[in-house]
């Protein structure tokens, strides 16, 4: 049993244990099949976990899931049972009175692994009358990995009963793994079950499918043809997470590289400092989720909305002034802006860890963004869909920007002619401020989405500089259409080379693979052609 | 190469280098042996260590401006280059430490046996031989550059693009000699070393001799990059950089003087590693990081690029500098100089220490000729008409 779910019905049974201090005690059969429990023998502890499960008594989940946990404490002597709580109180299982003390001679009720099985069966059996969904939605699961025979009661009183569709699902599948396993169950049933599995179609529906047994020849049959259709389907999905993970790396190398490909890929300016900026852009996130945190708590969920133009904004201010300051005494010396730019990575990365520590900082998900939805057999975590479709938006913004805006269409020009440009009546020098001031700024808002999913430490730039690199020299310099390709391409290549290679040896294949492209296809996949090619 | 072509080729700042890497290299061993510890002139054992890292640097700094200065090939993946031949030398010394290691097993070093290793492998083999270790302290690195610049060379990858990726050839080495089953030691390295040609590599003879060692061969790539550039091909070399589409059309196959002169450059760097492991006594994938590759480069530009003397100058320079800051009350200031030095450098400085004196010496010995011309003219009564520029 997951340890998540232990913790859930340890809540659950203090709520029960304020029910039980409530009631008044009544004698009778509950009475009896507790005190089963003190005789130490295994076959009576078994009786005695069926008859307090299908009791109804509220005590019934207390007593079982101290058993569950050791704490169910029998005197043999007085033949009296207690559960003891976590907090070391506890209270007379029979009755549910507190009591202050228990005997010396009591001792935890022993279990061997049949029992527990059956323990676990009786748990989530008596879990599934709980009345908060996600409770009975787990309790469900919980049956159907444990399939209990004797859960099967408890798995039909609760189908009647219950009207959410997604926990109706998971009990129908709970009874099917039940079934399938029951040996007296008849031979339609078995067939109906080895359908619900084929439906469920995942890996745990193949374990059971797999390890059921001997079963009539029609059974097996069924289950063959369910396990086939199962297996393919499987690999099917495990492509299809390949895919997603792929399109999420891709989103994210995106996201790091898109501001390369301004800069370097339009300006032709060989920017070392770029994962520098999308650091800070990071640290803007973090400074801005401190003081929300401090002044204003309610607003946490905004904290990404105000962060991304700020980060922009900071990010953008200190990309002017590093070109003003650095970069135009180098123009037409790409080798000499790479050594500074580098000198200039060195300074910013020390001057944050002067100021914020070089240990990692705590930058948190908004509610918004955190948790994950299940699509058919995949997992998708909302941060990486965010961030994907936010590195799309921030893609579509930019193209929209450079093709329609007069700024836009001021960098072009400059970009494929700057004297013509310049004799046009076009400040090119304020052209160049600006556009290195847009290809920071929006590193500083990849820094951002990539604080979500990332370290945010002095180090967060350097580990994405080679890759954006790659990313922009391989879709094609001058060409953001070549960086998106280059980005999923790359992203999905890696993540199908990772389940064959291993992480760091797809990591290795890529690098090589990005190292023979280049030697085909110097310029990338879409290099620019003509003159602008030599320039 | 003739005496007179060696001589030819050695101008003034050359001569002055070479005369004081060579009485270092004899003096500085001689005074840790000879004189008393703790005598005003006697060198700290630590010191010749110290010093002998920085000579293998400035051998590094000197196979970069080769192809820096001389063909404008800016390699970020020299450092590569410097580790393989540091990895060569250090699986020498691993086969040598034999029993002597932890779990004392004869063949298998330490971390093989640690990681359960049953045998060898086979890239293992013949590193217990010195000449076959020495050997493929040359062989390994020029193997690499040789392919790696035939692919990039033939098809015409240059300028950043070059750069790049040979960031990422660094950067592939360095994930790739971090995995434990790649079979040399992982993260830790090679270290732990005992003896190198029956000596012990802790010893002060051992060490001096390393020194001495390495000033001979900061000596022997000086006069082979002298060779180099200032013969024939040096010139067509210098054509390359400054315009390599144009020496193309004059039908010179640029791109066997560039992968002949890589090669060299990565043979040059790979004997540095080699010299720089048994004095640090430790090589791990650290070496690979592209950081390191780049602050190479940074040497040569602040010494001077296109000048030889200028890189192997700025690669003593700036360590000391970097031991001097990093090791007082200015250690965490030490990356902002670092940083500084590259920015101020590149927009200041562009053609380094040695460069700018050489400008101005030259500029200063153009005006006393100038000078003298124009005495002696005026002594003849004749009046040289200006110039206009």
């Amino acid at each position: 049993m997951p340890a998540h779910l232990s913790a859930r019905l340890r809540s659950l049974l203090l709520s029960l244990f304020l029910i039980a201090f409530a009631l008044p005690a009544f004698a009778g059969p509950f009475e009896d099949a507790v005190a089963k429990f003190a005789n130490d023998d295994f076959s009576d502890t078994e009786e005695a976990i069926g008859a307090v499960a299908s009791s109804g008594n509220p005590l019934a989940l207390p007593i079982i899931s101290a058993l569950q946990d050791g704490r169910l404490m029998a005197d043999p002597d007085s033949k009296k049972v207690y559960v003891t709580g976590a907090d070391g109180k506890s209270i007379d299982a029979a009755t549910g009175q507190p009591v202050t003390s228990i005997p010396d001679s009591a001792s935890a009720v022993r279990l061997n692994n049949r029992l527990r099985r059956s323990v676990d069966a009786a748990v989530g059996g008596l879990t599934l009358q709980s009345p908060d969904v996600g409770t009975r939605l787990q309790a469900a699961q919980s049956v159907f990995k444990s399939h209990e025979e004797t859960a099967l009661e408890a798995v039909d009183g609760a189908l009647a009963k219950e009207t959410n569709r997604s926990v109706k699902a998971a009990l129908g599948e709970a009874r099917a793994a039940i079934l399938l396993f029951k040996s007296d169950a008849t031979e339609v049933e078995k067939l109906e079950a080895v359908a619900t599995l084929k439906a469920r179609g995942d890996q745990e529906a193949l374990a059971l499918l797999t390890g059921m047994g001997d079963q009539p020849a029609s059974v097996t049959k069924a289950a063959a043809s369910a396990i086939g259709s199962i297996q393919s389907s499987l690999a099917v999905w495990s492509m299809v997470q390949n895919a997603w993970y792929g399109l999420s790396l891709g989103s994210v190398l995106l996201l790091a590289a898109i501001g390369l490909a301004i800069t370097f890929g339009v300006m032709g300016v060989i920017n070392m400092a770029h994962g520098e900026m999308v650091m800070i852009g990071a640290y803007t996130t973090f400074v801005v989720q401190e003081v929300i945190r401090t002044r204003y708590p309610a607003l946490f969920d905004y904290s990404l909305l105000i962060a991304v133009p700020l980060a922009f904004l900071v990010a953008g201010a200190i990309g002017v002034l590093i070109e003003r300051s650095i970069i135009r005494f180098l123009y037409g010396r790409p080798l000499e802006t790479l050594l500074a730019t580098w000198g200039l990575s060195l300074v910013l990365q020390q001057a944050v860890r002067t100021m914020f520590g070089p240990t990692n900082r705590e930058v948190g998900n908004p509610s918004w963004m955190s948790g994950a939805f299940e699509l058919g057999q995949i997992t998708i975590t909302y941060n990486r869909l965010w961030i994907l479709c936010f590195t799309l938006a921030v893609f579509a913004i930019l193209l929209a920007m450079l093709r329609y805006t007069a700024l836009g269409l001021e960098m072009r020009a400059v970009t494929q002619n700057r004297r013509m440009a310049a004799s046009m009546g076009i400040a090119t020098s304020r052209v160049d401020a600006l556009t290195f001031g847009l290809g920071s700024g929006i590193a500083g808002i990849a820094g951002v989405a990539l604080s979500q999913i990332d370290n945010v430490s002095p180090n967060l730039g350097q580990s994405y500089i080679i890759d954006s690199f790659m990313v922009v020299v391989f879709g094609g310099v001058g060409n953001l259409w070549g960086t998106l390709v280059g980005a999923f391409t790359l992203g999905i290549a890696n993540k199908f080379l990772e389940p064959v290679a291993g992480a760091v040896l797809g990591k290795i294949a890529i690098l090589v693979l990005i190292i023979l492209f280049i030697q085909k296809r110097p310029r990338g996949l879409f290099a620019l052609k003509g003159r602008a090619v030599e320039a | 190469m003739t005496p007179h072509m060696l001589t030819r080729s050695l101008d003034r700042s050359a001569t002055i280098f070479l005369a004081v890497v060579a009485a270092c290299g004899i003096l500085i061993p001689l005074s840790n042996l000879l004189l008393p510890a703790g005598s005003f002139l006697q060198v700290p054992t630590y010191l010749v260590a110290l010093w002998g890292k920085y000579v293998c640097y400035a051998i590094l700094a000197l196979a970069i401006d080769l192809i820096w200065g001389y063909c404008g090939i800016l390699s970020l993946g020299h450092g590569a280059f410097f580790a393989l031949g540091g990895y060569a030398m250090g699986m020498y010394l691993m086969r040598q430490i034999g029993t002597r290691g932890v779990y004392g097993n004869p063949v298998l070093p330490d971390f093989m046996v640690f990681l359960n290793w049953q045998k060898l492998p086979w890239y293992w083999y013949g590193f217990d031989m010195f000449w076959f270790a020495a050997l493929m302290v040359l062989v390994v690195p020029g193997l690499l550059a040789f392919c790696f610049g035939w692919l990039a060379f033939r098809s015409r990858v240059t300028g950043v693009y070059l750069s790049i990726i040979t960031q990422a050839m660094t950067y592939a080495l360095l994930l790739a000699f971090f995995r434990n089953d790649f079979g040399f030691g992982g993260n830790n390295g090679l270290t732990d070393f005992k003896d190198i040609l029956g000596f012990n590599v802790q010893a002060e003879g051992t060490r001096a001799a390393l020194f001495a060692l390495s000033c001979l061969a900061l000596i022997v790539g000086f006069l082979i990059c002298r060779a180099i550039v200032s013969s024939k091909l040096g010139k067509v070399l210098i054509a390359v950089r400054d315009a390599e589409s144009r020496t193309r059309f004059l039908g010179y196959r640029v791109e066997s003087y560039k992968l002949f002169v890589f090669t060299v450059s990565a043979c040059m760097a790979g004997v540095a590693g080699a010299l720089y492991v048994p004095q640090v006594g430790i090589i791990n994938p650290s070496e690979f990081a592209p950081g390191n590759s780049i602050e190479a480069v940074i040497w040569v530009a602040v010494g001077g690029r296109g000048t030889l003397v200028g890189a192997a100058l700025g690669a003593v320079v700036v360590n000391y500098a970097k031991t001097f800051f990093t090791s007082g009350v200015l250690a965490p200031y030490w990356l902002f100089m670092l940083g500084a030095l590259f920015i101020l450098v590149t927009l200041l400085l562009p053609k380094g220490i040695v460069g700018t004196f050489n400008a101005w010496w030259d500029s200063s010995k153009e005006k006393r000729a100038a000078a003298a011309i124009a005495s002696a003219a005026a002594e003849d009564g004749v009046t040289e008409p200006k110039m206009a520029e």
